[in-house]
C-alpha cells in the first residue's frame, strides 16, 4: 500500500490519468477471472477435502480421506482405470492425428488444384457439435445395423467390446481434429522461407530429404504446439465419450475417461467431494505432463 | 525433360487420389447422417438387403416431425441467444482489457496480466463445480444468465486482443493526443476499429465454442425448454435410442446452421478457430 502511494505521488497528472483508465479497462476482466476462475480453483481444492452429505447437501471436512478412497481404497480401481483409459486414448489419438494432418498439410501447401475445397472438407468437423458427430458415429458403429459392419461384412462390437471401444472412440477423435491440426501445420509451413527449398533442389535433394532436413526441423515449433495442445485436449476428453458410451454399455469401465468419471461423480451421483478430488488429481497430472513437456521442448524444437 | 514431366504428373495424380480418399472418409459420416434421416426406421434397420439410399421415397417429413416434437425453434433461439451474449461479453471485456494491457501503463499491470496467462494454463474442468454452485445459489438454473455465466470474461480473448493492440503503430495515438482526445476517445474512435480482425477471430472462436459445448448446458440447463442444441441432442439420444432416422434428422438440424455459416465465411472461420490454441 505504502509503495503504491509513493508511486502515485511521483506520477505526473498525465500518468495518473493513464493509470486510472488502465485499471478501469482491466477491471471487468480481472474481477471476472477472480470470481469465475481463481476462487473456484481454491473452492474445488477445498471441496476435495470434504465429504458430501446425503442428497449432495452439506460439506464435512474429512482431510485426505477422499484421496485415500479414490487412490488406494474402494474407488481406486475405477479411478486408475479411467486415468489409464484416458492415457491410452491420448497416446493413440494425438500421434495419429499429427501424422495424418502433417501429411495433408504438406500436400495442400503445394500449388494443387482444388486445395481450398479439400481444406474446407477436412476442417468441417471442427464446426460441428461433438454431440451430433458422436451420434452419427455411434450409428455407423452399430453392431447389427451399422454402416461399417454391413459394408465390410464384419460383426465387430465397435463400441461395446471393452478391448476396442476406446480405440473406436479414438478414431472419432482423430477424424474430428485432423482439420484443425492441418490448418495449424499449413500456417507453420507458410513461414518456412522458399529459398531453402530452392537451394535444396539445386543440391539435388529429393522430397523426403527436403522434408527431413528442412520442413521437419523448421516446423518443430508448430509441431510441438500441436502436440502439447493435443495432449491436453486428449486428457480432458468428455463429449465423445459421454455421447457414445451409454451407462449400460458393457465396455464403459474400460473406456470411460477421467473427465467422464468427474462428471458422473459430480453431477449424476451428486458426490461433489469425489468429483472435486478426481478433477484435482487430473489437473495435477496435467501439470506434471506440462512440466515434462517444457523440459523436452528444448531438445525437440529446433532453434536456427 | 519429358520423363520428368510425366513423373510429376503421376505424382500429382497420386496426391489427388490420396486426398480424395481422405475427403470421402471425412464426408461419409455427414452423408450417412442425411441418408439415414431420409429413411423410414424400417429401412434404416434393414440388414438384408442393406439400403444405402432411401428405398420407398425420400422422407423429408422426418425433419418436420423432429422439428415439432423437440421444439427446435426454441433450441435454435436458446443457442443463438447464448452465442450472442457470449460473443458480446467476450468482445467487450477483452477489447477493453486488451487495450489496457497492450497500450497503457498502470500499477500492477504485470501481476494482473500474469493472472490472465495463468488462467489460460489451468484446465477448465476445475472451475465447473463452484461455477455450478454459484449459478445454483443465484437461482439461475435453466436460465440464459446461467448458460452465459462462465463466458462473461475471457482470458484467452484478452491475450488475443492485447497482442492485436501491441501490433498497432505508436504514432496513431500520439496524433490523437495532440488533437486533445482523451484515452477513452482514442480507444473508441481510433484504436478499437483497427483491431477488427482480432475481434472477428475472437467472436468466431467464442461462437463455435458456445455452440459445441456440451457439459455446461447439460448441468446448468437440464430442462428441455431452456437448453442448447448440443445438450438437447444428448437427451434425444436417450429418448429416441431406437428411432435412427429421427436421431439423424435431429443431428442434421443441429449442425446445419453452423455448417452453412462456415461455408460462407470459411476464411474467417479457419483463422478464428486456428488462433484458439487448442482450447476448442
Amino acid at each position: 500500500m505504502a509503495k503504491t502511494k509513493a508511486v502515485k505521488q511521483k506520477m505526473t497528472p498525465r500518468a495518473r490519468n493513464e493509470a486510472l483508465w488502465g485499471l478501469f479497462f482491466v477491471a471487468p476482466t480481472i474481477i471476472g477471472l477472480i470470481i469465475l476462475n481463481f476462487i473456484p480453483v481454491f473452492q474445488t481444492i477445498w471441496q476435495s477435502f470434504c465429504k458430501t452429505g446425503d442428497f449432495g447437501k452439506g460439506n464435512i471436512f474429512v482431510g485426505l480421506k477422499n484421496y485415500q478412497t479414490l487412490m488406494f481404497g474402494t474407488g481406486s480401481a475405477e479411478m486408475w482405470q479411467s486415468l489409464w483409459n484416458t492415457i491410452k486414448y491420448t497416446i493413440v489419438q494425438v500421434p495419429v492425428t499429427i501424422a495424418i494432418s502433417l501429411l495433408l498439410a504438406v500436400l495442400l501447401n503445394k500449388k494443387i488444384a482444388g486445395r481450398s475445397v479439400y481444406r474446407t472438407i477436412f476442417f468441417l468437423p471442427m464446426v460441428c457439435a461433438p454431440a451430433a458427430v458422436a451420434m452419427v458415429w455411434r450409428w455407423i458403429y452399430n453392431q447389427q445395423f451399422g454402416l461399417l459392419n454391413n459394408v465390410f461384412h464384419t460383426n465387430v462390437a465397435w463400441i461395446s467390446d471393452p478391448k476396442i471401444a476406446w480405440f473406436s472412440i479414438a478414431i472419432i477423435g482423430i477424424w474430428s481434429s485432423i482439420g484443425y491440426d492441418m490448418v495449424l501445420f499449413i500456417g507453420g509451413l507458410q513461414e518456412i522461407p522458399h529459398d531453402y527449398y530452392e537451394a535444396a533442389l539445386i543440391d539435388g535433394a529429393n522430397s523426403w530429404e527436403q522434408f527431413k532436413n528442412i520442413t521437419w526441423p523448421l516446423l518443430s515449433p508448430t509441431t510441438f504446439f500441436v502436440f502439447q495442445t493435443g495432449i491436453i485436449g486428449g486428457l480432458t476428453i468428455f463429449d465423445l465419450m459421454y455421447m457414445v458410451m451409454d451407462k449400460t454399455n458393457a465396455a464403459l469401465s474400460k473406456t470411460q475417461s477421467i473427465v467422464y468419471l468427474f462428471y458422473q461423480y459430480s453431477f449424476t451421483q451428486n458426490n461433489k467431494g469425489y468429483g472435486a478430488t478426481v478433477v484435482v488429481i487430473l489437473v495435477v497430472f496435467i501439470m506434471i505432463i506440462t512440466f515434462f513437456l517444457q523440459k523436452i521442448e528444448k531438445h525437440f524444437v529446433y532453434h536456427a | 525433360m519429358n520423363s520428368y514431366k510425366a513423373k510429376q504428373r503421376t505424382a500429382t495424380a497420386l496426391i489427388h487420389i490420396f486426398l480424395i480418399i481422405m475427403s470421402i472418409i471425412m464426408i461419409v459420416p455427414f452423408v450417412w447422417m442425411i441418408l439415414t434421416a431420409l429413411k423410414t426406421n424400417q429401412e434404416a434397420i434393414s440388414v438384408s438387403p442393406f439400403y444405402f439410399f432411401p428405398h420407398n421415397g425420400w422422407h423429408w417429413e422426418n425433419f418436420g416431425t423432429v422439428w415439432k416434437s423437440y421444439n427446435f425453434l426454441l433450441l435454435y433461439k436458446n443457442t443463438l441467444l447464448l452465442i450472442f451474449f457470449r460473443v458480446v461479453c467476450a468482445c467487450l471485456t477483452a477489447t477493453m482489457a486488451g487495450y489496457a494491457f497492450g497500450r497503457l501503463n498502470f500499477p500492477g499491470k504485470k501481476l494482473l496480466f500474469s493472472l490472465v496467462l495463468v488462467q489460460m494454463m489451468i484446465p477448465s474442468q476445475i472451475f465447473i463445480i463452484p461455477q455450478y454452485t454459484m449459478v445454483s445459489k443465484m437461482g439461475a438454473i435453466n436460465s440464459m444468465f446461467g448458460l452465459v455465466f462462465p463466458g462473461l470474461v475471457t482470458a484467452f480473448g484478452t491475450y488475443l486482443l492485447k497482442v492485436g493492440y501491441e501490433g498497432l503503430p505508436k504514432d496513431l495515438e500520439e496524433a490523437a493526443t495532440i488533437d486533445g482526445a482523451n484515452i477513452g476517445q482514442r480507444f473508441l474512435h481510433i484504436m478499437m476499429p483497427l483491431t477488427r480482425s482480432s475481434m472477428v477471430s475472437l467472436g468466431i472462436f467464442t461462437a463455435v465454442f458456445a455452440f459445441k459445448d456440451l457439459m455446461w448446458p447439460m448441468i446448468v440447463a437440464p430442462d428441455a425448454a431452456h437448453t442448447t442444441l448440443s445438450a438437447a441432442l444428448s437427451k434425444m439420444q436417450g429418448q429416441y435410442s431406437n428411432d435412427y432416422p429421427s436421431m439423424m434428422a435431429a443431428a442434421v438440424l443441429a449442425i446445419l446452421p453452423m455448417v452453412i455459416i462456415y461455408i460462407i465465411f470459411q476464411k474467417q472461420f479457419v483463422e478464428g478457430i486456428a488462433t484458439s490454441g487448442g482450447k476448442l
